[in-house]
């Protein structure tokens, strides 16, 4: 007969925070939590310490301060009299600017040479592997300085377009204008206009024209999205599927359309007036070159993001597709470009991050984006840079975290459903 | 009628006939051409298109390469050379002027780095002294053969295994290289890790490996505070050996960059490593502050963190704390590394199957070991491409130190385009150095092939 007896129970020993598993991983944690709380403690110590022998108080006061610099590409109206505030976000707005317009450019030119670079045809994939290469393996920054320093030393000068025979020429029937100061391109006018808006205490002014034509074409796009759904309820009940093209492009276009001839459209072209251009819309060229350099460094990226992303997909993808009787166009949209947008997107976005942090680099032309304005001028001017860093640096992780909380949403509503 | 089968069918041929040449256009250059160059009207069209746009860009580039101007001093001499030879485009003169790149390459090189012999007892100054053989370029040139030699038993399978010892002294002989100084230092910080090891063989083989590690990082941070300052400075007095020293100020030019690319790529790694591992773990606290650091490096651009290096460090350092910029900059670039670093080896660490780390548990190894032996093998490989990428990125990103107004090649490059003699040169100038940037990081893309394919071992 044998007996069970428990296993004597084991009293508590100090030695068994570090020797038994079951303890030493909350020890281990709670050693590591102290020491991170030291050295926070420290650093704070010891900047109060600094910041009181250097007699800078941390104050955010001086954002409220006359910023007394000006910004010479901006999306609002701002003079030298304004706020640090008001000079840092419209440094952002430009950040969003030049952001948005890279993604756009580097998106279209990434996926042409991404699909180029799987041509047949051996020179096309050559050519494009030179191009992604070239700019692959040199830094951004350079393409951007370099830029610039071309339009300034190649492109003429606004003087060079005036006289009888002049040495240049404004492009495009006219209306179009290069030089090495920026680009001058029409601008959008109305005639009949319902001006403007003040919000947040007239401090911003937004163009109703624009959120009128927003909303039209928003709605214009959901009404010929509803116009799709229909489509598709009715082929599932007759398996007929009704022509919508014209139709569902006429509800796009025509709307707004018509409600810009009603606002009375119209361009304004620059002109040269004196010395410099007047009118229109003026990109100046560290802009252009920004711009240009981080679309193209950017599409390099995207293309090869592309290229795996369609190599991802199996032949016997395309030939099962086939098999079943679908077109050659349906089986891209309904079969390999499904599957492979679920490779390409996610790091498509962290591309977009990237441009848009790269983006800071402005500082190397002179255009004023958030590092520019809030981290460069006015930190030289104020002396505060505890603070205008920190909150520079705030800003570009609300950007990036956006960014990323948008891409782990797509991530999770496309991934594979497993085991 | 020999050949056919004259008894039984008429038609039917009884002996083989010989193998005949595929016909001239399947085969060869033609065959090739016809393959992948014109195979169907659109295509011929793509490929005339891109010969043409070839053309172009050549007929632009080559007579501009080719143009004698390698002895000019001024941009203005290039341009009467250019004349002389009547070589007049429409916008002035065309050809490149290479005169910029004979009369400051040294500098692209080597920054401010003293041109001339340079000896421990003579101050450096604006004039050529010391009496030295060799002018100090060899002091990074050496540097960069030897890293080169410490490097090869990492990279390649032919070097002797023995060559691994003089990779682990070299962290400590690139520092004193570069910046000079008495030989005590570097050798006191070697003597720090020495004391770590033998406190932690010590104290791990009587006692616990844990109580070993944390007793070895204590030693050896008393070592470092407090005793080698003492014990270097004593050496120092007795037997002063050591070379001249260089100040941080007269570093430039690649050398620059490779120093910061260097430093940061190979600290980041080790540092990435433990960073990925403290993300996967279970430990919710050490996850945490991992998770929050890499988001932290990850969501900022490196601009920002290079303006804490140049601004804000010394605020946050204990008053009185005043060390060299390289240094700060070298320890942001680190840290900014190490956060890319960490997310490529978590994807690696994700991409190992489940049953990875069960076997390892299964076969009764601890924690260390089991990464050591299993899982840190495989995922390295994994991530080989990832972590390549992230080292060419850090090494182009080290441009970015000419914003805080380090003299790397970009910085030297709006000095050279201030200069009356130069003003206005902005092919010749970009070109040279986007060719040796592209050099660099082109050989460490195919290195990285070349790894891939090394380390293969499923069966393809």
């Amino acid at each position: 007969m044998t007996t069970i007896t428990d296993p004597q129970r084991e009293t508590f020993r100090l030695g068994m925070l570090i020797y038994d598993t079951r303890y030493r991983s909350m020890t281990i944690q709670v050693v590591a939590l102290i020491a991170f709380l030291i050295l926070i403690g420290w650093l704070i110590s010891n900047t109060a310490q600094n910041l009181a022998d250097l007699g800078k108080e941390p104050s955010f006061r001086f954002l409220w301060e006359p910023a007394g610099y000006d910004i010479n590409q901006r999306l609002l109206d701002y003079n030298s009299q304004d706020t640090h505030l008001r000079a840092a976000v419209l440094g952002l707005l430009n950040t969003l600017l030049v952001a948005v317009m890279g993604c756009i450019t580097a998106t279209i030119l990434g996926v042409i040479i991404g699909v180029l670079r799987l041509s047949p045809n051996w020179l096309v994939g050559r050519l494009m592997t030179v191009y992604v290469e070239m700019f692959r393996n040199v830094p951004v920054l350079l393409w951007i300085v370099f830029i610039m320093a071309i339009t300034i030393e190649t492109l003429p000068q606004p003087r060079d377009f005036r006289g009888e025979d002049a040495a240049a020429t404004m492009k495009v029937f006219d209306s179009v204008a290069i030089t090495n100061r920026g680009l001058y391109i029409p601008e959008p006018l109305f005639s009949r206009g319902l001006g403007d808006v003040e919000v947040a205490g007239n401090r911003f002014e937004i163009s109703l024209d624009l959120i009128l034509l927003l909303v039209v074409f928003g709605a214009s796009l959901y009404a010929s999205a509803q116009v799709k759904h229909r489509a598709d309820r009715i082929q599932e009940q007759t398996g007929v599927r009704p022509k919508t093209f014209w139709k569902r492009s006429a509800i796009v276009v025509l709307p707004t359309v018509f409600t810009l001839a009603i606002l009375g459209f119209h361009l304004g072209y620059p002109a040269l007036k004196g010395f410099n251009f007047q009118g229109g819309i003026y990109m100046r060229n560290s802009l252009i070159a920004l711009w240009l350099a981080l679309s193209l460094y950017t599409a390099a990226f995207i293309a090869e993001i592309v290229r795996a992303g369609i190599m991802a997909i199996s032949k016997g993808q395309t030939e099962a597709a086939s098999a079943l009787g679908l077109r050659p166009k349906r089986v891209m949209s309904l079969v390999i470009l499904p599957q492979a947008l679920r490779v390409i997107i996610p790091p498509l976005i962290s591309n977009y991050l990237n441009l848009t942090k790269n983006s800071s680099l402005a500082i190397a032309v002179g255009y004023m984006d958030l590092t520019g304005t809030l981290m460069g001028i006015t930190l030289n001017q104020t002396g505060r840079e505890l603070e205008t860093v920190l909150m520079g640096m705030l800003v570009y992780l609300i950007i990036s975290l956006s960014i990323s909380a948008v891409m782990n949403w797509y991530n999770n509503r496309v991934k594979l459903v497993e085991r | 009628m020999s050949g056919t089968h004259a008894h039984t069918v008429a038609y039917v041929r009884e002996s083989m006939l010989p193998e005949q040449a595929p016909p001239a256009t399947e085969v060869g250059i033609i065959g090739w051409g016809k393959a992948n160059l014109f195979s169907g009207w659109f295509n011929s069209i793509v490929t005339i298109l891109s010969l043409a746009a070839i053309y172009l860009i050549l007929a632009a580039i080559l007579p501009w390469i080719f143009s004698p101007t390698w002895n000019a001093t001024s941009l203005n001499e290039c341009r009467e050379i250019l004349a002389g030879l009547g070589r007049e485009g429409e916008h002035g003169v065309s050809g490149a002027c290479w005169g910029v790149i004979r009369d400051r390459w040294l500098q692209l090189m080597f920054g401010f780095y003293p041109p001339y012999p340079i000896t421990p007892d003579v101050n450096i100054g604006e004039a050529p002294v010391g009496s030295g053989v060799w002018p100090a370029y060899f002091r990074p040139i050496l540097t960069f053969v030897l890293l080169i030699v410490a490097l090869a038993p990492v990279l390649f399978e032919h070097p002797p295994r023995k060559l691994l010892y003089f990779t682990a002294i070299y962290p400590f002989l690139m520092p004193w290289l570069l910046w000079g100084g008495t030989i005590w230092s570097p050798l006191s910080v070697l003597a720090g890790f020495v004391i770590a090891f033998l406190v932690f063989r010590f104290v791990s083989t009587s006692y616990s490996s844990l109580l070993g590690i944390i007793l070895a990082v204590v030693a050896a941070l008393v070592w470092w505070m407090v005793l080698s300052g003492y014990v270097v400075d004593a050496l120092d007095s007795i037997l002063p050996v050591g070379i001249a020293s260089v100040d941080s100020r007269s570093f430039g030019g690649f050398m620059l960059s490779i120093t910061i690319g260097v430093v940061a790529i190979g600290c980041s790694l080790p540092i990435g490593i433990v960073l990925a591992l403290g993300r996967q773990s279970d430990l919710l606290i050490v996850k945490a502050l991992c998770v929050g650091f890499i988001e932290f490096i990850r969501g900022v651009p490196l601009i920002t963190l290079l303006f804490v290096a140049s601004v804000l460090l010394n605020i946050f350092l204990p008053p009185g704390t005043n060390f060299d910029i390289i240094l700060r900059v070298i320890i942001m670039v680190t840290l900014f590394a190490s956060a890319y670093m960490a997310e490529v080896i978590r994807g690696g660490l994700a991409a190992l199957p489940k049953g990875q780390y069960e076997a390892a548990d299964a076969l009764g190894l601890d924690y260390w070991k089991s990464q050591q032996l299993v899982i840190m093998p495989q995922a390295l490989k994994i991530s080989i491409p990832g972590i390549v990428s992230t080292f060419i990125g850090v090494f182009k990103d080290t441009t970015l130190v000419s914003i805080i107004g380090l003299l790397d090649p970009l910085g030297l490059s709006n000095a050279i385009r201030a200069d009356a003699a130069w003003n206005g040169i902005v092919w010749e100038i970009y070109g040279f150095i986007a060719l040796l940037f592209f050099v660099f990081c082109f050989s460490m893309s195919r290195y990285s092939m070349y790894l891939e394919r090394r380390l293969q071992t499923d069966h393809r």
